[in-house]
């Protein structure tokens, strides 16, 4: 009984086991080649500079559950990374507002997103073309020039692990309370990540809202029929997608302590979204996967490229062999044309 | 009541008439300021066409993927790869060279989209980042010493007849997309199959050799472009075809074709290009800032797209 259910639920999620043992296996190659080998400070290091990207890809699942594409994830990110760059010193009242105010910044730009997209009736991936412009063109007014001033306090406790948070803010008597041992080596950037999918992504794809966007992916005519609140979700999906962007920037703002408003950059997080919304098993066809395996996307290729600092790989080979990486990941996807049966499947 | 305008054209008229704002909104602002009205004049035109040439080869080549319903991301990094091919090798066989290498991307991405049936979007990407690497180890992540040859210096900065030669180049290639897409049966498997594959497949069109065409020619295409660009900077230079791919993409969707494939003109991309062409030099002659540029870049594709007429309530 146990063994069928596991065996049906693999079927329906190939790419995202695949994608999980890919990130196993990468990790452990990796600590096992590590120099010194695995250590909390290598790991909260690079969960730190994953932070980013994670979100992003996050945000990007939702429009892409949809069959839709959101070309403005990297711009909103770099927007609301722009915006906390600005707000977050002074008092903690001030900080809060600031982080309230980065979040909502982001949250209303997905939910312009989603109005244009629901009530303008334009294609997702166009319109956030378009607004994604806009969202450079902002962040570029918020700031002209890359700097910013962020809380030293903040930026560091969220950056390492939850003994450090503890003993910056003074609490469980400075990190060292017997009942915060446990967790006192883990990194507060992880925290965060798995706070964010828990307590946002899994409510959201349970709600009636969440399963109205897979519908809608999988057969929008159907979904429509079966009286489910199309446009409700469709907004709800951009304005999440903006919510979690909104995320990503503010973690970047806080561990980088500014802000940077890069057309490339934005650019690149858009696009790395994308490979890592495919390499966590969603279908860019919209209807199946999920936030999580995105998730994992969006680590396979943080994995990768923290190889390049422990393998002694010529610099300029680099890009090459995230491409081929890439590439070649994509590319598994092909067996899927082997295993149907009827050609005109193939045509979707 | 007859309608003036198809539902086909209209974009299009649309576009033709926004140039014309601005045109009007530019030479409004020339007048009051500087007295001159320098965006009407033959010349500046000229020039301006010159340097859109880049941009509207490049999307002649992505419209005939984006009539499939496909996307081809790989234009900026296929565009560079030919120029400092181009370069590298010198000499008579440069231009031939940098076209092979177009041919080649064209090739790699129709078999990954038709064969291997990974979506476009994913897998243009993945061949974008590994032309990139190649580069980048090729170069060393400089820009190469190589200069341009004649030829290519000839066909981006010279004038023949008065006219620059790059629009030549331009007329040329939009003459071979119009007729392919009109008056072959290539290209009306394009719209066949960018309609719906499976019809297109049962009444009898090799889909898959229809995907690998519109790929190849879009690969020739960005690397003409490179070509150009290569000519009329001289020389070839990292990253000088990403500014290239999403003005391009908005052009194609401007001009009315259909970003899910199957319907769209040709002389709405043209219009389109010169749209977003006229628009960037209006904002440089009023000296906007890169912010407000962008802001309103994006408000007009909006804009545009809202006037267009907009889709279907429920996509069936």
């Amino acid at each position: 009984m146990l063994a069928k259910s596991l065996t049906r639920w693999l079927q329906q999620n190939l790419g995202f086991a695949a994608a999980i043992l890919l990130l196993v296996v990468l990790c452990l190659v990796y600590n096992i080649l590590h120099p010194r080998g695995f250590s909390s400070a290598v790991a909260i290091q690079n969960s730190n500079e994953a932070v980013a990207i994670v979100f992003v890809a996050m945000a990007q699942t939702l429009p892409v559950l949809l069959g839709g594409l959101d070309l403005s994830v990297g711009a909103v990110m770099t927007l609301t990374n722009c915006i906390a760059s600005e707000l977050l010193h002074g008092s903690p009242a001030q900080i809060l507002l600031g982080v309230v105010v980065t979040l909502l910044s982001g949250t209303a730009f997905g939910l312009m997103n989603g109005i244009i997209v629901v009530y303008g009736r334009i294609q997702p991936i166009i319109a956030t073309l378009a607004t994604g412009a806009i969202a450079i063109g902002l962040a570029l007014l918020v700031r002209p020039k890359p700097g910013g001033d962020v809380d030293e306090d903040l930026s560091w406790a969220l950056t390492n692990s939850v003994a450090d948070f503890a003993e910056t803010y003074g609490i469980a008597d400075g990190g060292q309370a017997w009942w915060l041992s446990p967790f006192a080596d883990i990194p507060v950037p992880v925290i965060l990540v798995i706070v964010v999918a828990a307590l946002v992504w899994i409510p959201f794809r349970r709600s009636v809202t969440g399963r109205t966007v897979y519908a809608i992916g999988s057969a929008e005519g159907s979904a429509y029929m079966s009286g489910l609140p199309i446009n409700r979700a469709k907004i709800a999906a951009f304005t999440l997608g903006g919510f979690l962007a909104a995320c990503g920037g503010l973690y970047l703002a806080i561990q980088t302590s500014s802000g940077n408003a890069d057309i490339q950059q934005a650019g690149a997080y858009t696009l790395n979204s994308i490979a890592a919304v495919v390499l966590g098993g969603t279908s860019l066809l919209g209807g199946s996967g999920g936030a999580i395996g995105s998730l994992v996307g969006a680590l396979i290729l943080r994995v990768i490229s923290f190889y390049f600092r422990i393998l002694d790989i010529d610099p300029l080979l680099q890009p090459l062999i995230e491409g081929v990486v890439l590439l070649t990941a994509v590319s598994f996807g092909a067996f899927r044309t082997l295993r149907v049966k009827n050609k005109l499947d193939l045509f979707r | 009541m007859r309608r003036l305008v198809s539902a086909e054209n209209k974009p299009i008229a649309i576009a033709l008439g926004f140039i014309l704002v601005i045109l009007l909104i530019g030479t409004g602002y020339t007048l009051s300021t500087t007295g001159t009205a320098p965006l009407l004049s033959p010349n500046y035109l000229l020039q301006q066409l010159q340097i859109g040439a880049f941009l509207g080869i490049c999307a002649a080549g992505i419209m005939m993927v984006i009539l499939l319903g496909h996307i081809d991301l790989s234009i900026p990094w296929t565009l560079t790869a030919a120029a400092m091919t181009a370069t590298a090798i010198g000499g008579d066989m440069a231009v031939p060279t940098a076209l092979a290498v177009g041919v080649a991307v064209g090739l790699v991405n129709g078999i990954g989209v038709a064969w291997l049936r990974i979506p476009s979007m994913i897998f243009t990407l993945g061949v974008d980042t590994v032309l990139r690497g190649l580069m980048v180890a090729q170069t060393g992540g400089f820009a190469p010493q190589d200069t341009a040859t004649p030829l290519m210096v000839f066909l981006a900065k010279e004038r023949l007849l008065g006219i620059p030669a790059a629009i030549f180049v331009w007329a040329a290639v939009s003459l071979a997309i119009v007729v392919i897409l009109t008056r072959t049966g290539f290209g009306r498997a394009i719209y066949a199959t960018g309609s719906r594959e499976a019809a297109a497949y049962l009444s009898g069109i090799h889909t898959r050799w229809v995907i690998l065409g519109a790929f190849v020619v879009s690969g020739v295409c960005a690397a003409i472009a490179g070509i150009l660009l290569a000519g009329y900077s001289a020389k070839a230079y990292q990253g000088m075809g990403n500014v290239y791919l999403l003005p391009a993409i908005a052009a194609v969707v401007l001009g009315g074709t259909h970003i899910l494939g199957g319907r769209g003109r040709y002389i709405g991309t043209l219009i389109g290009v010169i749209l977003i062409v006229l628009l960037n030099s209006v904002l440089s002659i009023m000296q906007m800032p890169e912010a407000g540029r962008q802001i309103i870049y994006g408000a007009v594709i909006i804009a545009m797209l809202l006037v267009y007429g907009r889709n279907q309530r429920v996509l069936s």
